[in-house]
């Protein structure tokens, strides 16, 4: 654990220096709510075309994070001098989940107001616990399967092209879930509760992904 | 333990898909001793490297490091050893220093052992600076930081003279030079240096030992139409 | 002789005659449905290649699996060869599928019908396995990762299957019965023909590209070994084990 912290630490220094991720993933989400603005020709949306465009861009987003994630290590270095030390190397796989999860929710908290501002979705927020819970349980199969994807591809040559044709399948069930966990929430008249099926859906895919990927993570580090 | 031997390859081979990059290589190093690799680019000098830091693991043969075998004991010595490549393994937007602390933290030595390393590579100065500003030279001498921060027993040492310009190669020699008393294992394009510094030379051609022993009674010319 | 080869006649005689055999009962002795008429037929090929092919998905993972295990090419050779066989048999599958929607709906697709919409996510899923293996060019990390990728996606195979079919509100009448337990006796010997023809198919061809390659590596290791490395050419960049 100790291990995973110091990693953690180090990316999230690194990116506070940099800033690289995290405010383009901002601005992809503001542009992609603009585009759909135009694609769908709507002032607001709701229900489950609200669901749909706010998973989609959150999909978007995280797709930047993913692409990034292990970049630094491959380029500066990084894998070897891990490789080199005498730790668990799982604390990787946990390091980087953690630094991914990070990102998402930072990407929420600009993302999710600015839905409410430009797409002006009904019962925001009246349902907002329920939502920001499915978020939260979203960002988790994000964090494992982003890390899992980017993990395999920052070895390959083709590698922005590779993690999103390989993740984007994988992530669909919590993309299911998650979209329609969010639809009934944000239309008039909402209750505001979460739907038990899909939140139980989200949390045992989530286990799920974990558990292969803590299982087989050390084989992707060997050489 | 000081009398054991630190490393023992016998028939050491491992293959890259179709092409065998190392063929049945065994030697042994005693502790304190200095090994000497050469051979041509491409002979295996450097995957030879790698197996001993237990990045690689052998696909054939044994390879025994401090009396573990590797790779099934790897994880127990891996904190034994040093490895200086010819990539600085530091990232380039944090300063020398939190590099250093981030490795410290990897290795599990303390801090005060940073400001030691530091102050011993004479970058106690720029050790704020991210590693993006730094002129070559302050990155050799940061990377050799690194690699004895942890106070290996073993140093791998890949092609030391070219990745060091002289100024840093003379503040360092105490650091990973033969005065330092710890085992070694250097590769080099250099026979005549190899000599002077080794007390195993390995000769690899195409992967196979070419020759392996003492460097006495072999010249530099004779030395190098063994694996050219 | 490889292991692979073994039984290989056997099993071709024993293929050809049980394929033959199926398509003679779907053809002649399964009776036509009311509704559908003719076209149902394609119900002996789709729902058997569907099957065949899922499992087959499946044993890529665990094969992958008993790689990463015991670190032996065979495994990741078998892996290979039963992911690619399966993908192959798949493409028929809902080629087959949506011949049978556009004769029962009227649509050549259909987002109503859960079972072939997690069959078209499983397929996109792995079709990405050999672009993967093929941008990786150290032979033995690309036999590690496609063998850890494999496992995971045969994992995903049956989970998706199910979330998939959570998300379906409409109750629609269930015309793919999987179970065949609802089928008429005629209807259910036929069926069971075909899915045991379709499997020994797979069998069969999975052995035969699994010889061949084998023979493909035994032929360039003994060629380097008479020849000397230098004398064969490499092979290049390739996706498939080598």
């Amino acid at each position: 654990m100790r291990t995973a912290s110091a990693i953690l630490r180090k990316d999230l220094l690194v990116e506070l220096r940099t800033l690289e991720t995290i405010p383009s993933m901002w601005l992809l989400a503001v542009i992609t709510y603009v585009i759909f603005h135009f694609g769908l020709n709507q002032d607001t949306v709701k229900g489950q075309l609200a669901a749909g465009v706010l998973t989609v861009t959150l999909l978007f987003a995280a797709m930047l994070a993913v692409n990034r994630l292990f970049v630094a290590e491959r380029e500066q270095g990084g894998f070897d001098a891990f490789l080199l030390a005498p730790v668990d190397r799982t604390a990787m796989l946990y390091a980087k989940a953690g630094a991914l999860f990070i990102f998402m929710v930072a990407l929420e908290l600009v993302a999710v107001p600015a839905f409410a501002l430009l797409l002006d979705p009904p019962c925001l927020g009246h349902s907002l616990p329920a939502l920001l819970l499915i978020l939260l349980l979203a960002d988790v199969a994000f964090a494992v399967i982003g890390t899992f994807v980017s993990a395999i591809a920052v070895h390959t040559r083709a590698r922005d092209l590779i993690g999103p044709i390989i993740g984007l399948p994988l992530l669909l069930p919590a993309l299911i879930a998650t979209a329609r966990g969010i639809g009934p929430l944000l239309v008039n008249g909402s209750s505001g509760s979460p739907s038990a099926k899909w939140l139980a859906v989200l949390a045992l895919y989530d286990l799920i992904n974990a558990l292969l990927a803590i299982g087989l993570f050390d084989f992707l580090l060997e050489e | 333990m000081d009398d054991a031997n630190v490393i023992e390859l016998d028939g050491l081979t491992r293959h890259f898909g179709e092409r065998t990059v190392l063929r049945d290589v065994s030697l042994t190093l005693g502790a304190g001793q200095t090994l000497a690799v050469l051979g041509r680019n491409g002979a295996g000098k450097s995957t030879l490297l790698r197996i001993l830091a237990t990045l690689l693991r052998p696909h054939a043969g044994s390879a025994t490091l401090f009396g573990e075998p590797l790779p099934r004991q790897s994880w127990k010595v891996r904190g034994r050893v040093g490895l200086l490549g010819h990539e600085p393994l530091l990232y380039r937007d944090l300063s020398g220093r939190e590099n250093l602390v981030y490795h410290a933290r990897l290795h599990r030595v303390s801090l005060d052992r940073v400001e030691e390393v530091l102050a011993a590579v004479g970058m106690r100065e720029r050790a704020d600076d991210p590693v993006r500003s730094l002129s070559r030279g302050m990155v050799q001498r940061l990377t050799v930081a690194r690699a004895v921060l942890h106070k290996p027993e073993l140093l791998l040492l890949d092609e030391p003279r070219s990745n060091l310009d002289p100024a840093a190669g003379e503040l360092v020699e105490p650091l990973i030079g033969r005065a330092s008393g710890v085992t070694r294992v250097l590769t080099s394009h250099d026979p005549q240096a190899a000599l002077a510094e080794a007390d195993l030379v390995l000769a690899l051609s195409g992967g196979r030992a070419a020759y392996v022993g003492t460097p006495s009674g072999l010249d530099p010319d004779t030395l190098r139409s063994l694996y050219a | 002789m490889s292991i692979h080869v073994r039984h290989l006649r056997g099993l071709t005689i024993a293929t050809a005659v049980t394929v033959t055999a199926a398509l003679i009962l779907v053809f002649f002795y399964a009776p036509l449905d009311a509704e559908q008429g003719f076209v149902q037929k394609i119900f002996y090929i789709h729902v058997p290649l569907a099957i065949v092919s899922l499992v087959g998905y499946c044993l890529g993972g665990a094969f992958g699996l008993m790689y990463l295990r015991t670190g032996k090419r065979v495994w990741d050779m078998r892996s290979y060869c039963a992911i690619h066989m399966s993908l192959i048999f798949s493409i028929g599958g809902i080629v087959a599928g949506s011949i049978w929607a556009k004769a029962s709906w009227g649509h050549w697709w259909v987002w109503s019908e859960p079972t072939l919409v997690s069959y078209l996510i499983v397929i996109l899923l792995f079709c990405t396995y050999q672009p993967l293996r093929f941008s990786i060019e150290d032979p033995e990390r690309q036999a590690r990762y496609a063998a850890v990728f494999a496992v995971v996606c045969g994992a995903f195979v049956p989970i998706n299957f199910i979330v998939v079919r959570l998300s379906a509100e409409y109750v629609h009448p269930r015309v793919l019965n999987l179970e065949g337990g609802n089928l008429p006796g005629p209807m259910k010997l036929t069926f069971y023909l075909s899915l045991l023809g379709i499997a020994l198919l797979f069998a069969t061809l999975m052995k035969y590209e699994m010889a061949a390659k084998e023979m493909r590596i035994e032929t360039r290791r003994l060629r380097r070994k008479l020849l000397g490395d230098d004398a064969v050419r490499p092979l290049g960049r390739t996706a498939s084990p080598s």
